[in-house]
């Protein structure tokens, strides 16, 4: 698997005043970024309101793995997303007649560009990357997974995040008329999730929008999710409304739901356990009945990219 | 035909085919024949026989208040294959995870049964149904004696360790282990309200009705009640 080390993308260059908010160059670039933002005209990247649309202009990525992806049946029929029902084949079953357009995106907190912005604005401006990765669930599954989708840190870049803003918070549609999982209180909705301004801003994090050069299905989270690769599933939250740029350490769902069994770095990590089961391997979906169980690899193999965000991180108690 | 060769050659066989019925579903799926197991076969397969094997046990001991309630005695009679059936889908639960889940690490699933809580309990209830379905034969059940019925009162514990080992494995949506809670709460509920009842006549006896044609009470061997079913 050749994985070539991306630039690098320290803390400090987000958060330092100096560096990366470097007014006067960055208001330069963010008035185009500005005129972007309202015409969105530069790349372009369109996703159409089709279920099963095709998708243009994917460039290929050198982030992507070269393992054999899941099947396209597997990936969208065997999810976890309670806000359809909590069984694995809920998702695809009960979100058949969602339509995930028009759709809308909260921007907000310590930033300098907030709103509400349709998600065609969101996307427009960039251009769409071929991602496959892997994706380690916490419950001890994992797959390959083709995402199509932007990096979250070329958006979050174009709202200029201040200096206070040490995390991005994100939320899912609250809508039980259209999300019948919801009138369950499973969990407490809308699901919640975060990530530090780094992880936000790595090259690897994603905003997905398709898979397998098409529309994301509605099962996998459409029309825009988060994927995290190197930590459990559950930080990939999907049908994102709302991202906002916090000061302090936001509230995540799993944790809220079972804060002794799920943490806000949900690192994948095959040393430190689940209270209730092994976290050393894992059940590659698609490898057949009789497949053997494989290691879990340390940040699920993204360990040479990511590792460094966490020097000095006891990632037991941080868990 | 008399009832007692009817149920012999009619209604457990028929039983039996019904109670066998999931596990060849399960085997169907597999191939594809008649549904699929979906994109995680091993945990379709384990979670399947599991379920099962947890039904089977509050089935058995449904058998009891059915035929109290109802004063149909040859409710009994199934009792015995119900139990068995009970076994059988937790052996196959169990053999699923050791051999498709573990892949026979041995390593492990030891570890797996000493430091997961609700394996433990699982593995637990395993071995009661394993002795009491070793000790279900009419032959056994006369030697054992008095032994035998505080033996297979192991029933309720299991039914109890199945449901908390059904419970603590759930990742969080606990809404179907509440169900089988309840049943059993009230399965055995019905019991303990029963035996606080009744004035204490031999220990565990119940009222015992005429037996059916054919009364076996000659047979009874050493203290205890009569064997009650074939």
């Amino acid at each position: 698997m050749l994985i070539t080390k991306p630039p690098e993308f320290r803390a400090s260059e987000i958060t330092s005043e100096s560096n990366y908010l470097n007014r006067r160059r960055f208001l330069r670039g963010s008035a185009a970024a500005a005129g972007v933002l309202l015409t969105g005209s530069v790349n372009g990247a369109t996703v159409p309101t089709g279920r099963q649309a095709s998708l243009a202009d994917i460039s290929a990525s050198e982030y992507s793995t070269t393992e054999e992806p899941n099947s396209f049946e597997d990936i969208s029929t065997y999810n976890n997303y309670y806000e359809f029902g909590t069984g694995k084949a809920d998702p695809a079953r009960h979100s058949q007649d969602f339509e995930p357009r028009p759709w809308t995106i909260d921007v907000s907190g310590h930033a300098e560009r907030t709103g509400t912005f349709h998600f065609e604005d969101i996307v427009k401006p960039h251009r769409l990357e071929e991602r496959i990765y892997r994706m380690r669930c916490v419950e001890a599954w994992s797959m390959v997974i083709p995402w199509v989708g932007i990096p979250l840190a070329d958006v979050i870049r174009r709202f200029q995040p201040t200096s206070s803003a040490k995390y991005v918070a994100f939320e899912t549609l609250h809508d039980p008329e259209r999300m019948p999982g919801q009138r369950s209180r499973v969990l407490k909705w809308p699901y919640r999730e975060g990530l530090t301004i780094a992880e936000a801003a790595h090259p690897l994090t994603l905003l997905a929008v398709g898979l397998y050069g098409k529309v994301l299905p509605n099962s996998n989270g459409a029309p825009i999710r988060l994927v995290v690769p190197w930590k459990y599933g559950f930080k990939g939250i999907k049908g994102i409304v709302s991202m906002r740029f916090v000061e302090t350490q936001p509230a995540t769902s799993w944790e809220m739901a079972a804060p002794h069994e799920y943490g806000f770095y949900a690192n994948v990590n095959p040393d430190v356990d689940h209270p209730r089961w092994s976290q050393a391997r894992e059940r590659r979906i698609g490898a057949g009945l009789f497949a053997e169980k494989q290691p879990t690899l340390m940040f699920n193999g993204y360990g040479e990219q990511v590792a460094h965000l966490y020097e000095g991180l006891d990632l037991r108690r941080n868990f | 035909m008399n009832t007692l060769t009817q149920i012999r050659f009619i209604w457990k066989p028929s039983l039996f085919a019904a109670c066998l019925s999931p596990a060849l579903l399960v085997v169907t799926d597999a191939f594809e024949i008649t549904g699929d197991l979906g994109a995680n076969p091993v945990e379709a397969i384990q979670d399947r026989f599991g379920i099962w094997g947890l039904r089977f046990i509050m089935i058995t001991l449904a058998v009891t208040p059915l035929r109290q309630i109802t004063g149909r005695n040859w409710l009994v009679r199934f009792r015995r294959m119900l139990g068995l059936f009970a076994f059988f889908y937790v052996l196959m639960h169990f053999a699923t995870w050791l051999v498709l889940d573990q892949g026979l690490l041995m390593s492990a699933i030891a570890e797996d049964i000493t430091k997961r809580p609700f394996i433990t309990i699982g593995f637990t209830a395993f071995l009661l149904l394993i002795a009491m379905a070793a000790t279900s034969t009419n032959g056994i059940r006369r030697r054992m004696g008095r032994r035998w019925q505080q033996l297979h009162y192991g029933i309720y514990v299991a039914g109890i360790l199945g449901v908390w080992h059904f419970w603590w494995q759930v990742k969080l949506d606990t809404s179907e282990a509440a169900v089988y809670a309840a049943i059993l709460a009230v399965l055995l509920g019905y019991r303990l309200r029963r035996s606080l009842q009744r004035p204490r006549g031999r220990r565990g006896a119940t009222v015992k009705a005429p037996h059916p044609a054919g009364s076996r009470q000659g047979r009874t061997g050493a203290a205890g009640p009569a064997p009650e079913y074939d």
